[in-house]
C-alpha cells in the first residue's frame, strides 16, 4: 500500500515537472516572438528573426570595444576612474567631482589632461577630459565589467544615457571625440604606445550600425553573462 | 626648438624650447623661477602646480607647446589676488611649514579650492588636496591653514 502510495506522488511529481517544463519553454518562445514582432511588425519574420540574431552578434562586438580599458576605465561604478590596462585607480587620488565628472577644484581632470595627448610626459589628453556619469557606469563597485545584458540595457536606456535613441548611439560612436581617442591614446610615460580598443574604429562604427539597424537588441541577462 | 610667448604672472615672457619641454621646466630653467619645485615628475606629488587660466595644473606634465596663451600664475605672483594673500597668511599663521619643499604646490591647490568653495567641507579639503603629498607629514597644519583662510573669505 505504501509503495503504491509512493509510486503515484513520484509519477504525479514527474507530471508536474513536465507541464512546468512546457509552460516556461512556451513563455520564453512567446516573449521571442514578441521581441522580433516589437522590431517590425510590417516585415517577413525569418527576415527580423536574421536581423535581430545579426543584431545581437553585432552588439557583442560592440560590448568587446565598451570594456576595453580604453573606455572602461572612465566607465566606472566608484567615486575614481582608473588608469593602465589592468584597469588600476587613478594615481594622486583622483575623484570624480560633481556629476560633470571633472574631478575637484585643485585636482580637475584638465590638472594633467590637455586638449591633445602630451605624448612628451606620457599624459593622454583629449577636448573635455571627464569621467562618464554614474549612469552609464559600466562596472560594478568592485570594479568587475558588468555583463553585455546589462551594458546593453544602460547603453540604450534614454533616462540614463543622456536621451540617446539608436542614430544618436550611432553617430557618438562616429563621432564623439572621447569615443574617437580610443583608437588614438598616445604615449604611455615610458614611450611605447597604449593599447586600442579590440576592433578597428570603422568595424565598430559598422557593428554600432547593424546594431542599431535592428532596433539595438540586448541579450537576454543568462545568454551572455560575464 | 620654437618660440612661445608666455603669459607668467601678467608679464609677457619669451622662450626658445623643445616643444614637449613640460612648463614645470621652462618656469624653472628658462626663466630661473625656481618657487615651483620639481617633485615626482608624473604630476604624483603635486609640488609642481601652477595656475593655468585659474585651473591647479600639473606643470611637470604638461608640454609647453600645449599652453597657448592662458594665463600661468605661479607661486611668486600668489600673493597679488585676495585670496592667494589670505591663504600665504594662514599659513604663516598656523606656521605650516617644515621642510618647504611641497608647500608652494599646497598653496597653490589651496588657493584653486577657496576660489571655488569659499567655504569648503572637510570632504572638500580631503578631495581637492588629496593629490598633494607632504613627507613632512603637515596635513593637519594645512587643513587648519585652509579653515583659518577659509573663515577669512
Amino acid at each position: 500500500m505504501l509503495s503504491n502510495s509512493r509510486f503515484v506522488i513520484r509519477s504525479l511529481l514527474i507530471i508536474l515537472s513536465f507541464i512546468a517544463t512546457w509552460i516556461v519553454l512556451t513563455a520564453s518562445a512567446a516573449n521571442e516572438r514578441r521581441d522580433l514582432k516589437n522590431l517590425n511588425p510590417n516585415t517577413n519574420l525569418g527576415e527580423e528573426s536574421a536581423r535581430f540574431a545579426a543584431g545581437l552578434a553585432a552588439w557583442e562586438q560592440v560590448y568587446s570595444v565598451l570594456v576595453s580599458p580604453r573606455c572602461i576605465n572612465c566607465h566606472t561604478a566608484t567615486n575614481y576612474p582608473q588608469q593602465g590596462d589592468d584597469r588600476h585607480r587613478h594615481f594622486a587620488n583622483v575623484v570624480r567631482g560633481g556629476h560633470d565628472g571633472q574631478g575637484v577644484p585643485g585636482l580637475h581632470c584638465v590638472s594633467c589632461h590637455q586638449e591633445v595627448n602630451a605624448d612628451s610626459t606620457g599624459v593622454p589628453g583629449e577636448t573635455n577630459w571627464h569621467l562618464a556619469p554614474l549612469s552609464m557606469r559600466w562596472q560594478d563597485t568592485n570594479d568587475k565589467p558588468l555583463s553585455s545584458a546589462a551594458v546593453c540595457r544602460a547603453v540604450t536606456d534614454r533616462a540614463r544615457n543622456e536621451n540617446m535613441d539608436g542614430p544618436a548611439l550611432l553617430k557618438h560612436h562616429q563621432e564623439a571625440a572621447l569615443v574617437l581617442w580610443a583608437w588614438n591614446p598616445g604615449r604611455r610615460p615610458d614611450g611605447t604606445m597604449r593599447t586600442v580598443p579590440p576592433l578597428p574604429h570603422a568595424e565598430f562604427v559598422n557593428a554600432t550600425r547593424t546594431w542599431v539597424d535592428a532596433g539595438t537588441p540586448c541579450p537576454k541577462e543568462s545568454s551572455r553573462a560575464r | 626648438m620654437a618660440t612661445y610667448q608666455l603669459n607668467v604672472n601678467g608679464q609677457s615672457k619669451k622662450v626658445d624650447v623643445d616643444p614637449g619641454t613640460p612648463l614645470l621646466w621652462v618656469l624653472r630653467e628658462d626663466l630661473k623661477m625656481t618657487g615651483t619645485k620639481y617633485g615626482c615628475g608624473i604630476s604624483a606629488c603635486g609640488a609642481c602646480t601652477v595656475h593655468v587660466d585659474g585651473i591647479a595644473t600639473r606643470s611637470c606634465v604638461v608640454p609647453v607647446s600645449l599652453i597657448g596663451n592662458r594665463k600661468i600664475t605661479t607661486i611668486e605672483a600668489i600673493d597679488q589676488d585676495p585670496v592667494g594673500r589670505t591663504v600665504q597668511n594662514a599659513w604663516v599663521e598656523k606656521d605650516v611649514v617644515q621642510c618647504g619643499y611641497c608647500q608652494s604646490g599646497q598653496i597653490m591647490s589651496a588657493v584653486a579650492l577657496l576660489k571655488a568653495t569659499p567655504k569648503p567641507t572637510e570632504q572638500n579639503i580631503e578631495e581637492s588636496m588629496g593629490g598633494n603629498l607632504c613627507r613632512c607629514a603637515t596635513y593637519v597644519r594645512i587643513r587648519e591653514a585652509i579653515k583659518s583662510a577659509s573663515q577669512r573669505l
